[in-house]
């Protein structure tokens, strides 16, 4: 069995006004090369569920977000992505924020077939206010706790990056966090997973078997993507590229000089961007 | 001695302060003074505090890697078992100890977005919460927060018992002062102020009214903390850019 696609390949399965889960940390682990891609698709009035980061900066900036699901947008070294500011400023996307453990429940109800999980995050908090169709479920017990039901966060497609992969889906994490992709892959419909290197099977045994955190049954397409993640981090592989991370806030601040951003990195395809990244690094060493 | 300690390192022994008895626990510092304040505190009189990276791994005093504490360990069962003190910082705070680090404004539209809630809805009603701000101001201070990010006693009181078994808002530390809810309602205290500092000067700097009954100042680091301070967990005078004397 053979699930390798490219990138544009992933991104031309996603429809208007999907559901899509991407995983990673804030500005760690994210499937940049596969958000690339849809930048480039006319797709949009997504739902996004992200633990957010630039993913959601670049999707926020694209017009592409329609409702975000979120606990944070952060780029970790930097607090604030501005695009995601600017969006929520203007109006221009909705959203469904949750405390952070909220997020990880409401996906763990998806993987598990579960309407909903009790929580006691968010409680007393502006979250309930926000969130108006949030409901609380007594625990039928003698405690009697009246505690918040999360529903389901089912995804449509979820997008993740791993460190290595197998043609078949077997998927590999060589840092020191998973973070919550397994979650996401197991809570949509449809997991496409970018990795850094596409090894055989056999070279997957290299790493502690604990490492394997998606298993091909969980997993419908593969794309080779070295560098996949940047400007984000894909520990041991690289570490985020704070420069460059740094470049993206200056122009994404200003409005005048995005559209050169975006004609230089974000016009052309993949192998354009990583060509044009590695120039900028030549000029800024 | 006094002479010359400043207020950076005031602060810092202020945020070690917190952890005093903690015990076995995590200690999450968020942002730089709390986190020299952790450490300093396990180099000295809490000794058995736990400590992160800020990745995935639990580092001993030595820096040797203790433990995994991946980002769903910590949200899936680290929270919510609760042996945990975290110090978070806050872009608003009210009197009864709410905190906002999502957006300024009306949440619809805000005028500025933050960092979203963040972990700060579930830290609050699960264990022990500090906050952390380097600017005490009316800005930070305000009657009512924008967006109940932390859930402060007057909300987990309201929102039940759910809400308020395990709701522990301990201090608010800043460049000023420190301060408690040592009061009947719960309501923000005065705790101390630093040296050189006056309480109406606190008063001053806050928009809603504080407890001033018993008022001391904050202690200073003894001749060791500052040693540790200055020589082991920041030799580069990091605190001096967040906290100017």
């Amino acid at each position: 069995m053979d699930k390798r696609m490219t990138a544009d390949e992933v991104a031309a399965e996603i429809r208007d006004g999907m559901t899509i889960g991407i995983g990673g940390w804030g500005s760690r682990r994210k499937p940049m090369a596969l958000v690339r891609a849809l930048l480039r698709t006319d797709v949009k009035e997504l739902t996004v569920v992200s633990y957010g980061g630039p993913d959601v900066g670049l999707l926020a900036a694209a017009g592409k977000i329609r409702r975000l699901v979120f606990g944070f947008v952060t780029l970790d070294s930097v607090p604030f992505d501005p695009h995601f500011a600017r969006a929520r400023q203007s109006g221009a996307v909705d959203v469904t924020e949750y405390d952070e453990g909220m997020v990880a429940a409401g996906l763990s109800a998806a993987v598990k077939r579960l309407p909903f999980l009790p929580i006691r995050a968010g409680l007393g908090s502006d979250v309930v206010t926000i969130n108006p169709d949030l409901r609380t479920v007594t625990s039928p017990y003698a405690d009697g706790e009246g505690l918040l039901a999360v529903p389901a966060l089912r995804l449509d497609v979820a997008l993740v990056h791993l460190n290595r992969a197998d043609a078949r889906g077997n998927a590999q994490y060589l840092g020191p966090d998973p973070y919550f992709d397994d979650d996401f892959a197991l809570a949509a419909d449809r997991c496409f997973v970018s990795a850094e290197r596409i090894v055989d099977t056999a070279d997957l045994s290299s790493a502690p078997v604990q490492s394997l955190l998606l298993n091909r049954g969980a997993v419908t397409g593969v794309v080779a993507a070295p560098h996949g993640a940047h400007f984000t981090s894909a520990a041991p592989d690289y570490g985020r590229d704070e420069a460059f991370q740094r470049h993206y806030v200056a122009c994404a601040k200003d409005p005048d000089t995005w559209p050169s951003f975006v004609d230089r990195f974000l016009s052309g395809d993949e192998a354009r961007y990583q060509s044009e990244v590695a120039r900028f690094r030549e000029a800024a060493a | 001695m006094s002479q010359d300690v400043t207020r950076a390192e005031v602060a810092v022994v202020a945020c070690a302060e917190l952890f005093h008895e903690a015990g076995e626990i995590l200690a999450s510092p968020m942002g730089l003074i709390p986190a020299l304040g952790a450490k300093m505190a396990r180099l000295t009189f809490a000794p058995h505090l736990l400590l992160t990276d800020g990745e995935a791994s639990l580092l001993d005093a030595e820096g040797h890697v203790e433990g995994w504490q991946p980002f769903k360990k910590v949200l899936d069962v680290v929270v919510p078992h609760g042996k945990r003190h975290v110090v978070m910082g806050a872009n608003q705070i009210d009197r009864f100890g709410n905190q906002n680090i999502s957006a300024i404004g009306p949440h619809a539209q805000p005028e500025r977005q933050l960092l979203g809630v963040r972990g700060a809805p579930g830290n609050t009603v699960n264990h022990r919460t500090s906050y952390w701000t380097p600017k005490h101001s009316r800005r930070v201070f305000v009657d009512a927060v924008d967006v109940v990010s932390g859930v402060g006693y007057d909300n987990a009181r309201k929102a039940g018992p759910a809400a308020s078994r395990f709701n522990d808002v301990h201090r608010v530390v800043t460049n000023l002062a420190v301060l408690d809810f040592d009061t009947p309602d719960r309501s923000m205290r005065l705790r101390s102020v630093h040296p050189g500092v006056s309480v109406e000067e606190v008063l001053e700097q806050t928009a809603f009214p504080l407890d001033t009954s018993n008022v001391t100042e904050t202690r200073l680091p003894d001749a060791d903390e500052l040693r540790l301070i200055r020589e082991v967990v920041d030799p580069r005078s990091s605190r001096d850019k967040e906290v100017p004397s």
